[in-house]
């Protein structure tokens, strides 16, 4: 897999909310239902800062309350209508590990 | 083989019963994550990018077959059916669901190990000279010493929580093949004139942002006063360690500040005030650890074999397998084979459960039922019978381990990187894969010849980038992964800390650019010289004229 896209997202994009589950780590998103999703499709996207910051405090009672760790934002654009993340440490997060091997079963 | 007394039973047994407890209280919502993340390292298990991740000691690098099917039947159980060996001879879970580790820790347990002390600011996991007990150049088994060690800083109270971790390395012989210069205390095993047995005590060495060999502290410890002086070391630097800067927090950076001989007084007059017997060990306790790393009973051979030498003539993929693989023993007729976790295009370290389980057959067939585990991220059979190599050699093809490059440039250390690694700046694994890949060809393989090549996706270091002869360390420019060259990094005993050859390669310039560099090398070597040696003569002008020719 190549990661080539890994642009410098510009200050206004949207961002939107990603964590670790608790009880396996998996990488979750927060959903516009107030829940969480491994679908980064499934995100809810904060298009302004101001609108981030209630989703962070939103994820951080999450957190507070269990089962979500270390929930923080991260910033995405829309390709299509469907949120995807920038920057490559998120791209890897939401794909997995980039390197192919028959020892790992897909995630 | 070290077996566990009541003590280390009793002790790991109540570790993995403390820790079920608080998983299920962090589970349940009565332990913050806060309260639990300092627990749960305390239990080598941390959070990744994708998943927690279950760091595993491995004492000294050595593992008996069961344990090792153990460690395969945790990776099929629990993991993704494969387990990553690390240079510091431990090995990582990728996948770990954080409540089977208490489940992964008893059985552990069951075979006397365990992931205490993998994290934090504590004595970590205590590493040693994979050939330990057989290479032919030793003085005396550096893991009595090091099992000493690992008794004594287990939950040492006094030193559970340092100004930063700490790492200790044991050699029982002049080939340095356990990075000792590259540890906050490294001990080299040697005789005095009386050919009483001792240790040289480095200290101050390691890696990271700032890269600094270890000093020399004292020339001759003798090996029954080994405790008492590295506890004498352990509480001046818990004293004096900076803890307000985790930058300037390891035991090198004190040893900078103050002078490898300021620190060698007040390390004398701390040794003085402990009194005299209350640590070191008497003789008849280090002769009983020492009993478990008795040799194991070998048959009397002849030091040739008929059987090699045909088949080394008869078949060229095992003759190269054997000159790059297979390491000389003390034992007559008997060899060291180092099995390459490394085939070209694959995951350096890596193993799965089919082939760990594998070779614990293969180590109880041809040999004593004993694996190492190497800092290069191999896996090391200690006792073959020459007699016996080419059919392990056959048996390690099936499993698609037998590549013949110990020691060679696709022998190549990396660290998980941004593939997992949440500390991580850049991928490493992807990079290892791209440049074994493109030195695939035996013949130029063996052509090129000794070198080292390590890749680390940050500057924390884990994969030894500064003492490889070609360094390699992942940076992030601007959102894009960079990679900076060092040339001239040593690990063994003539360690050397390599030096920046000029601005670093994107991602798809870097093989061309390991290419270039080893082209540079073979136009310009002398015979028989090895590729640092050629370094060392002609310096890095050639090669900085070659890779940046066109700029
Ligand atoms: S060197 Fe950096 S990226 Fe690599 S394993 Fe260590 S901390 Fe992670």
């Amino acid at each position: 897999m190549s990661i080539r896209t890994s642009r410098i997202p510009a200050e206004n994009t949207a961002q939107a909310i990603t964590a670790n589950r608790l009880s396996d780590g998996s990488v979750i998103y927060l959903t516009a239902k107030d829940n969480w999703s491994e679908r980064i499709e499934d995100c809810q996207s904060a298009p302004d800062p101001q609108a981030a910051k209630v989703l962070l405090h939103q994820a951080q009672r999450h957190a507070a309350n269990g089962h979500v760790v270390g929930p923080y934002l991260f910033k995405i654009e829309h390709e299509n209508g469907t949120p995807v993340a920038l920057g490559r440490r998120e791209i890897i997060r939401t794909r997995g590990p980039s390197v192919g091997t028959d020892l790992k079963r897909p995630i | 083989m070290y077996r566990y007394d009541e003590f280390d039973h009793a002790f790991v047994a109540e570790r993995v019963a403390q820790f079920s407890g608080q998983v299920a209280r962090r589970v349940s919502g009565e332990l913050s994550e806060d309260e639990f993340k300092p627990l749960r390292l305390m239990n080598g298990l941390y959070l990744q990018l994708h998943a927690y991740m279950l760091r595993v000691a491995i004492p000294y690098g050595t593992l008996a077959s069961h344990q090792l099917r153990k460690l395969a039947h945790i990776a099929r159980t629990y993991d993704h059916g494969y387990g990553h060996f690390t240079t510091r001879q431990n090995i990582q879970y990728n996948w770990p669901k954080l409540e089977d580790v208490p489940k992964i820790l008893a059985e552990l347990a069951e075979v006397e190990m365990h992931a205490i002390q993998t994290s934090g600011n504590c004595i970590r996991n205590i590493t040693a000279d994979p050939l330990a007990g057989v290479a032919a150049d030793e003085v005396d088994d550096p893991r009595t010493y090091a099992e000493i060690i690992r008794q004594w800083s287990t939950l040492h109270p006094e030193f559970s929580f340092l100004p930063r971790k700490f790492k200790i390395a044991v050699t029982g012989a002049p080939s340095d093949r356990a990075v000792t210069r590259g540890h906050d205390i490294g001990l080299r095993m040697h005789r005095n004139a009386d050919g009483e047995p001792g240790f040289e005590v480095m200290v101050g060495g390691g890696q990271g942002r700032t890269p600094i060999l270890a000093k020399t502290l004292r020339d001759f410890l003798p090996v029954d006063q080994m405790l008492s002086y590295l506890e004498a070391i352990l509480r001046v630097y818990n004293q004096l360690g900076r803890r307000d800067n985790i930058y300037k927090a390891r035991l090198k950076i004190m040893v900078e500040s103050l002078g490898v001989e300021a620190l060698a007084e007040l390390v004398e007059a701390e040794w003085a005030q402990i009194p005299d017997g209350t640590l070191d060990l008497p003789i008849e306790e280090r002769q009983r650890i020492a009993a478990y790393f008795a040799p194991p009973s070998y048959v009397d051979l002849p030091d040739e074999s008929s059987a090699l030498d045909g088949a080394i003539a008869a078949d060229a993929s095992f003759a190269a397998w054997v000159e790059s693989n297979v390491h000389e023993h003390k034992q007559p007729g008997y060899a060291i084979a180092t099995i390459s976790t490394k085939p070209h295009g694959g995951i350096p370290g890596d193993a799965s459960a089919e082939q760990m389980e594998a070779i614990a057959d293969l180590a109880e067939q041809y040999g004593f039922g004993e694996i190492r585990i190497s800092h290069k991220q191999n896996l090391i059979l200690p006792d073959i019978q020459k007699t016996d190599l080419f059919a392990l050699w056959q048996a390690l093809g099936i499993l698609g381990m037998s590549a013949a490059n110990a020691g060679r440039i696709s022998d190549i250390i990396a660290c998980p990187g941004l593939d997992y690694c949440n500390l991580a700046n850049a991928r490493s694994i992807p990079i290892a894969q791209r440049i074994s890949e493109r030195f695939s060809d035996l013949a130029r393989e063996r052509e090129i010849g000794d070198i080292s090549l390590n890749i680390s996706g940050c500057i924390n270091a884990c994969a030894h980038h500064h003492v490889a002869n070609i360094g390699v360390l992942g940076v992030d420019k601007k959102g894009t992964e960079y990679y900076q060259v060092t040339l001239g990094g040593v690990s063994n005993e003539n360690a050397a800390i390599g030096s920046i050859i000029g601005p670093a390669f994107d991602e798809w310039q870097i093989a061309d650019a390991i290419e270039t560099i080893v082209d540079v090398y073979l136009q310009q070597r002398e015979v028989g010289e090895k590729f640092i040696q050629t370094y060392q003569r002609i310096g890095p002008q050639p090669f900085k004229e070659k890779l940046y020719a066109s700029d």
